[in-house]
């Protein structure tokens, strides 16, 4: 399969944090959730990828191509969505179109149209008087109006309703119909990701934890509660992470077949959550 | 066919697929040769990881209830007929066993088991 989307090796330092040489590789067909806590790298990789930041070491190859050397070309094909509006707030979004639309090559008058009145979107209304949901939404009808073959989208789903996070996820769910496409997303609203992420890449502190298929996550780590006379050396070290109480304990280990047997009858052992996931390797580390 | 998926079930999402799908050609609601919705638009549907979905075809393939023709799509393989008839069979030899294992936990004797089956048979 050829990749969509490749990062080795990059590095970036900046005063008190560093991205240390991360590295990642993304699919096309598929929806790679990027997740970690606030601070840990998300943003300034996502940067990175767009050329939006000097990196200071590394490869990024999107569709293939060095996302420096071949910038226009690619950002010809990708669509980014941010947290934070990236348009002039005083234009309405008619006229905010005919801004942007002259940027693109594969510009798609009637896919905008299409996606505005799919999205429910007022022409003649002016961006600072949209509401978060639909200031998304219209990034995303940008974005899909110049048919982008990668979305990259930075927390598109923070301070947004859940009726509204539930219609971006049928969105995204919807582009992946053609294989050919991908979806990137950042984001600390693990929940979201649990349904349709096809791949999670976790980062922490500027370093990749893991990438790797949602569902082999999900079903090799286990959640672990107990009392706490079940703690002895061995079986403290299969914990990634172990909190205790007065009354028990509770942890997150990589192998729940493994715990399974172990602890069979002793301790409640469960199908963890991928905020478990992140919770647990954030303080384990 | 209907395929209804729980989050709150320790089975894994594609077994879930996986099972329901089989129900459906077992029970022959899917016959022979019917088309099944592509692994991206169930995976849409479902509001699930097209992983997922993937993963549940290739298990239906294994086991040789589906065929994928690349490029085409997945239809249901066209069973043998008395492969299907065995697996049937299976499924009621399955329900058997573990009615026999209940009648034994609360010491049913096998005239009392049978007696009730009997019942059950001429019920229906």
């Amino acid at each position: 399969m050829e990749p969509i989307l490749e990062v080795k090796k990059l590095r970036k330092n900046f005063k008190g944090f560093a991205l240390k040489d991360i590295s990642f590789t993304m699919e096309k067909g598929y929806i790679m959730g990027f997740i970690g806590p606030n601070g840990s790298g998300k943003s300034t990789t996502i940067k990175l990828i767009l050329n939006l930041l000097r990196k200071d070491g590394g490869d990024i190859k999107v569709f293939g191509l060095d996302n420096v050397k071949h910038e226009i070309e690619i950002k010809n094909r990708i669509g980014f969505v941010f947290d934070e509006n990236h348009y002039y707030e005083e234009l309405t979004l008619a006229e905010m179109k005919k801004v942007v639309a002259p940027l693109y090559k594969n510009w798609d008058d009637r896919a905008f149209a299409r996606y505005m009145a799919d999205f429910n979107l007022p022409p003649h209304k002016k961006i600072k008087d949209l509401s978060k949901g639909m200031k998304m939404k219209y990034s995303l009808t940008v974005a899909l109006s110049h048919h982008a073959d990668l979305l990259i989208m930075d927390e598109p789903t923070s301070g947004l309703d859940p009726v509204v996070r539930s219609e971006l996820l049928e969105i995204l769910t919807d582009i992946i119909q053609d294989e050919n496409k991908g979806v990137f997303l950042s984001t600390h609203i693990t929940s979201d990701l649990e349904k349709i992420a096809d791949y999670i890449t976790f980062i922490n502190d500027g370093q990749i934890i893991f990438s790797t298929s949602k569902d082999v996550l999900l079903d090799q780590h286990g959640l672990v509660k107990g009392g706490k006379d079940l703690l002895d050396q061995d079986i403290r070290k299969s914990f990634v992470y172990l909190k205790e109480n007065e009354f028990g304990f509770e942890g997150l280990v990589k192998n729940r077949q493994q715990a399974k047997s172990l602890l069979a009858g002793q301790a409640l052992i469960e199908k963890p959550t991928l905020e478990d996931i992140m919770l647990y390797y954030t303080r384990g580390l | 066919m209907k395929i209804i998926i729980s989050n709150a079930s320790n089975q894994p999402i594609y077994e879930q697929i996986v099972s329901q799908i089989k129900a459906s050609i077992l029970n022959g609601e899917l016959l022979d040769a019917n088309p099944l919705p592509s692994i991206r638009n169930l995976a849409k549907e479902l509001q699930i990881s097209v992983i997922t979905t993937k993963r549940a075809y290739d298990e239906l393939e294994r086991e040789g209830f589906i065929v994928t023709v690349p490029g085409k799509g997945s239809y249901v393989a066209t069973q043998n007929k008395e492969l299907l008839h065995e697996k049937r069979l299976k499924i009621v030899e399955e329900k058997l066993a573990e009615a026999v294992s209940a009648a034994k936990f609360i010491q049913l004797s096998l005239e009392q088991l049978q007696e009730m089956l009997s019942l059950f048979y001429e019920e229906e």
